[in-house]
């Protein structure tokens, strides 16, 4: 007979090797952030760690100098990037093996990219969006006029894996974030089999106010607290 | 591009252009109370350092700021907000944040009063080419294209020539499109002229500029606006 034993969800991991595991070669990992604010750095560090390999990440930008996402790209653990800009104040390691052709570029417009995970997470396949339209960017795209308007259709952009940033997290998985470094990490949170945190602030349940939380913790897998101060870089 | 025009050396006729600064401060000046307004990175984002602090105007920020307020005091950054350019900036009193998706719905869903960006070349049909040329190291195309095809208007800061002496204003664009037929008004370090549907119409010049020395820089016919 089944003992129906009360238990408390609780998807705070105590190490980064919890928080990692089962990531699979081939992963296609969305990784929060525009420039480094908001972009999940010690999770990255984890993901070097765990070795996973043959990887292809979504992310707004393609890093700076060589901490982060550079130093993931670093690993050539990378096949491709998706990505809007990959020209950022420093992306040395991104250049180098984009001139040297080791590894794949996507380059998809920032608002299409956005919306593309959103309508993952939304369980929507595809829409029409008028951004790119007559532009190399539309190359081999399905193209309708709607109402005197012509749209290109866009496919829903699924990720294995998300990293995200958070400001606070509870044990439900419940996320607030904190000023600009939001940005895409509520999208990701949505559009992922397997959603990765980590949070500055680890709460009581119920401390956070209902009203502010930002991304309900059904979207999330597993929070790893790392309280890492402040961002030195932009 | 041409062999003949790249050879061609173009001077400017003699009279004041404006520095960049100027340019911005001018089209500062032409933004009302109450607009909700998107600064393209580079020069545009300097429009908002010339609006009156008393005229209330609202920045977006396509990283999901609405509100944005000048650079912090040194001692006063909040490094968790930055701006699209990755600069620190400030919230206004009545500033919000908001993801992704919900910043980029606002702007494509023509939400914005105005979009100012930079360009390599507008064309006078309204074509806009600023993302890419064809020298790149890896494409980028960030939040442009979105801004250009969702806000209903597109005002353009640049340089009236190139580095080289090209016009930047042409009958049709040789660098990659960022978006067709949007580009409502171009302010340059000589003149503001709108794109209409017969083409550039000039509004203003420097001091010291005619329209005919303005055509002789300029790839694409010119009329007064009003005329």
């Amino acid at each position: 007979m089944t003992d129906h034993k009360a238990f408390m969800i609780n998807k705070i991991v105590k190490t980064m090797a919890e928080a990692m595991a089962g990531v699979p070669d081939g992963a296609i990992v969305l990784i929060g952030g525009f420039g480094s604010i908001g972009q999940p750095n010690v999770l990255i560090d984890g993901l070097i760690e765990q070795g996973a390999k043959d990887l292809t990440v979504v992310a707004n930008n393609s890093g700076v100098g060589h901490l982060g996402l550079a130093k993931l790209l670093e690993t050539g653990h990378v096949r491709k990037i998706v990505c809007s800009f990959p020209r950022t104040a420093n992306p040395v390691v991104f250049e180098k093996l984009w001139r040297e052709g080791r590894i794949e570029l996507e380059v998809v417009p920032q608002g299409t990219m956005s919306e593309r995970m959103r309508a993952a997470g939304a369980g929507i396949p595809a829409f029409y969006t008028p951004t790119a339209v007559g532009t190399k960017l539309a190359e081999g795209k399905e193209e309708r006029e709607i109402r005197g308007r012509k749209y290109l259709l866009e496919e829903a952009l699924h990720g294995d894996v998300a990293l995200i940033e958070a400001w606070e997290a509870d044990r439900w998985g419940n996320l607030t974030y904190k000023s600009s470094a939001r940005n895409f990490n509520p999208v990701m949170a949505t559009a992922a089999k397997l959603t990765i945190v980590q949070t500055q602030h680890i709460v009581e349940l119920g401390a956070l106010d209902p009203e502010k939380i930002a991304t309900p913790g059904i979207y999330v897998n597993r929070v790893l607290h790392v309280p890492y101060g402040e961002p030195t870089v932009t | 591009m041409n062999a003949d025009v790249k050879e061609k050396v173009r001077t400017l006729p003699p009279c004041k252009p404006l520095s960049r600064v100027q340019i911005a401060e001018r089209l500062a000046r032409d933004i009302p109370e109450g607009w909700y307004v998107n600064l393209g990175i580079g020069a545009p984002l300097q429009v908002a350092d010339y609006v009156p602090e008393e005229r209330e105007v609202i920045f977006q920020s396509e990283n999901g700021v609405l509100g944005m307020g000048p650079a912090p005091a040194p001692d006063k950054i909040n490094r968790w907000l930055i701006n699209a350019g990755k600069q620190y900036v400030t919230l206004r009193s009545g500033g919000s944040y908001m993801h992704h998706a919900d910043s980029f719905a606002l702007i494509r869903g023509s939400h914005l009063d105005l979009c100012v960006l930079g360009a390599f070349q507008v064309a006078e049909n309204g074509d806009i080419a600023n993302w890419a040329t064809t020298t790149d190291n890896a494409p980028a195309v960030g939040g442009a294209m979105d801004l250009a095809a969702g806000t209903p208007r597109l005002w353009v800061l640049m340089e009236h020539l190139t580095k080289t002496g090209e016009s930047r204003l042409v009958h049709r664009c040789t660098y990659p499109l960022t978006a067709l037929g949007v580009v409502k008004r171009i302010y340059t370090n000589l003149a503001v002229i709108d794109v209409t549907d017969k083409g550039f119409a000039v509004r203003e010049m420097v001091p010291g500029l005619t329209l005919e020395a303005l055509q002789s820089v300029t790839d694409a016919p010119l009329r007064m606006a009003n005329t």
